[in-house]
């Protein structure tokens, strides 16, 4: 199998393959690297003198830079709680069996199929909206005054919604990894004087481990990137309360014209991420090993 | 103490009637096996009396009182499983300890006895290692080290050997037959090798599709099997089973005789006569597949030692016929 002469086979084979991804990744990279360097702005075009460091003093001392850091990491951490503690959650109840199990597990995963600004949009309109929405018509039917969620709590209703989007990926995951439990542990620990807490906490959870860092990994790196959700329901607001560090990107480069400014975010945001995911496989990693 | 008694015990899963009303003693100290064919209900009647499955009607009472609706923990009974179901994620030692952290024993008596059962293990040098780092062997030990810590009324087994090589199974065998004498715990196994079951237990209970065809001691069952079932199941060699004009010879309707029970002689000195198929040997004794008896299609006859006879060869076989087993036409036993 891997002989000499089967392995640079192999590695010839592979090249193209390989280079071409890394071109993909390169090329962007690189190019990014330098706009971040260049005083570069769509609304005076032509020249695009080396502006140095600028870029990034003025991102850093931007007020609203610390705003967006705050934002996106309350954002990915407030996720992964209610994702994966729901996710649990939602997973024991799915592995009990009853009647209609395949129509409700679909219906659970559902939310993971529409698109994020289809499903934004839906909570902003029929269930967020004060007048129009389910929630508002609720609260006023009992009197009450009726929220509205995207002036009062922006931050905690878009972890919602994208929380409700996530919710089946975790679910579907560790629903996965109860079901692979070997039922005689289970029975063993009954038969050792384990009540239900016990054997959730000793037996069921030190099994879901692996599947949960899977879960968090996974998530972190598409959390980090929110977009759409904010784009739809907040812009950004009010103020910067919703703004995430992609969205800041997005406001510099394409609302300010600033392409130097807004390679510069999408360059911090890079190293954030490898420093979160660096962060990560320190805290969590080892759960993967073995 | 550990006395367990059934009494009109049934198990149904749906319409399907797994075990049907059955009633069953055990003593205290005893060592008893529940045998049979795969599916013939005796996983579930341990998993009955454990408590892991509910019983449809009928009582079991454990030490007189009855334990019909008491959670498993509450029995105090300890289960053996065939997979050791064991706790991955812990260290030996505190898959041992498991139990009694969960029953609240007190710190220094869990390490007392966690010591007490290693040693009588062999397990103190794996205490501190993960159960995916041990042997078949040890794992196995390790579960019966888990049951041991509880000091339970009584252990069950369920299939314990089943995932070992021969070997091995062969030394667990003998280790849990002395765990048997030292603890006089009682034990109830099961397996569906009847070798096991001979060799182990006090009480044989010998099941088929729930219904118990005999309780005895091992040597009761292999000398008077009450019906042609238990006759075929116990004993290895399987007992050579025949009907027809031979068996009316002996005044039955299928007649039954065990490879040991013939003797291989010439051919005309023969009660019988046949020609030898396949010789198994096995250096103490011989195996003889033999054909065209007139018996059956093949009757199998143990020879002590090695005897030489090649395939093809005729020869005569003498049965003692004091202990020719006979059955009438329901296939139980008549004396």
């Amino acid at each position: 199998m891997s002989t000499k002469a089967s392995r640079s086979a192999a590695r010839l084979m592979i090249s193209p393959a390989v280079i071409l991804l890394l071109m993909w990744m390169i090329v962007p990279l690189v190019m990014t690297v330098y706009f971040s360097f260049l005083r570069y702005n769509l609304l005076s075009p032509g020249a695009t003198p080396w502006a140095g460091w600028d870029n990034y003093y003025w991102f850093f001392t931007d007020p609203s830079f610390k705003d967006a850091i705050w934002n996106t990491l309350a954002l990915v951490g407030g996720i992964l709680l209610i994702t994966v503690i729901g996710g649990i959650g939602f997973a024991l109840l799915l592995d009990k069996p009853m009647f209609g199990t395949g129509v409700i597990r679909i219906m659970v995963i559902a939310p993971f199929f529409v698109m994020p600004t289809v499903s934004a949009l839906v909570w902003k309109n029929m269930f967020f909206n004060p007048v129009n929405g389910i929630f508002g018509n609720i609260a006023t039917s009992l009197g009450f005054q009726p929220i509205d969620f995207f002036a009062e709590i922006p931050l905690l209703s878009i972890i919602f919604i994208v929380s409700w989007m996530w919710l089946p990926f975790a679910t579907l995951i560790l629903l996965t990894a109860l079901q692979s439990l070997d039922q005689e542990q289970l029975e063993a620990a009954e038969m050792d004087g384990a009540n239900w807490g016990n054997r959730f906490w000793f037996i069921m959870l030190p099994h879901l481990a692996r599947a949960i860092t899977v879960v968090i990994l996974i998530q972190t790196i598409f959390l980090l990137s929110v977009f759409a959700e904010i784009l739809v329901t907040t812009n950004g607001g009010p103020g910067t309360a919703t703004t995430n560090l992609t969205y800041l990107i997005y406001v510099s480069s394409l609302l300010q014209f600033d392409v130097g400014m807004g390679s510069a975010g999408g360059v911090i945001a890079i190293i954030l991420a490898n420093i979160v995911a660096i962060f990560l496989m320190r805290m969590i990693g080892k759960n993967l090993d073995a | 103490m550990g006395r367990i008694t059934l009494e009109k015990v049934t198990k149904s899963f749906g319409d399907v009637e797994v075990i049907p009303p059955l009633d069953l003693e055990i003593e205290d100290g005893e060592f008893v096996v529940f045998v049979g064919p795969s599916g013939c209900g005796k996983s579930t009647l341990l998993r009955l009396i454990a408590g892991l499955e509910d019983v449809t009607s009928g009582q079991i009472n454990i030490d007189g009182q009855d334990a019909t609706d008491l959670p498993p923990a509450k029995r105090s009974l300890a289960m053996v499983f065939q997979s050791y179901a064991l706790y991955p994620h812990m260290s030996v030692r505190k898959n041992i300890a498991f139990p009694m952290r969960m029953a609240g024993v007190p710190d220094d008596e869990q390490k007392r006895r966690i010591e007490a059962a290693a040693k009588a293990l062999n397990l103190t040098d794996y205490l501190d290692r993960r159960p995916g780092q041990l042997s078949g062997g040890q794992r196995q030990r390790v579960a019966i080290g888990r049951a041991i810590v509880r000091e339970p009324a009584a252990f069950l087994f369920d299939e314990p050997l089943s995932n070992l090589d021969a070997a091995l199974r062969v030394g667990m065998r003998l280790e849990i037959s002395e765990l048997h004498k030292r603890l006089e715990t009682t034990m109830v196994y099961v397996t569906h090798d009847q070798v096991e079951a001979m060799t182990m237990a006090d009480k044989i209970v010998v099941l088929r599709a729930g219904n118990i065809e005999q309780v005895g001691s091992p040597l009761e069952l292999y000398k008077a099997p009450r019906n042609l079932f238990v006759a075929g199941f116990i004993g290895s060699p399987t007992m050579n089973i025949f009907d027809g004009a031979e068996a009316a010879k002996f005044g039955a309707h299928t007649a039954g005789v065990r490879p040991e029970h013939i003797e291989v002689v010439s051919p005309e000195e023969g009660y019988w006569t046949g020609t030898v198929g396949v010789a198994e040997h096995l250096g103490s004794d011989t195996f003889f597949h033999i054909h065209e008896t007139g018996l059956a299609e093949t009757i199998t006859v143990r020879a002590p030692g090695d005897v030489a006879y090649n395939h093809g060869d005729k020869i005569g076989l003498n049965p003692r016929t004091d202990l020719v087993h006979k059955f009438d036409e329901q296939g139980l036993r008549v004396q």
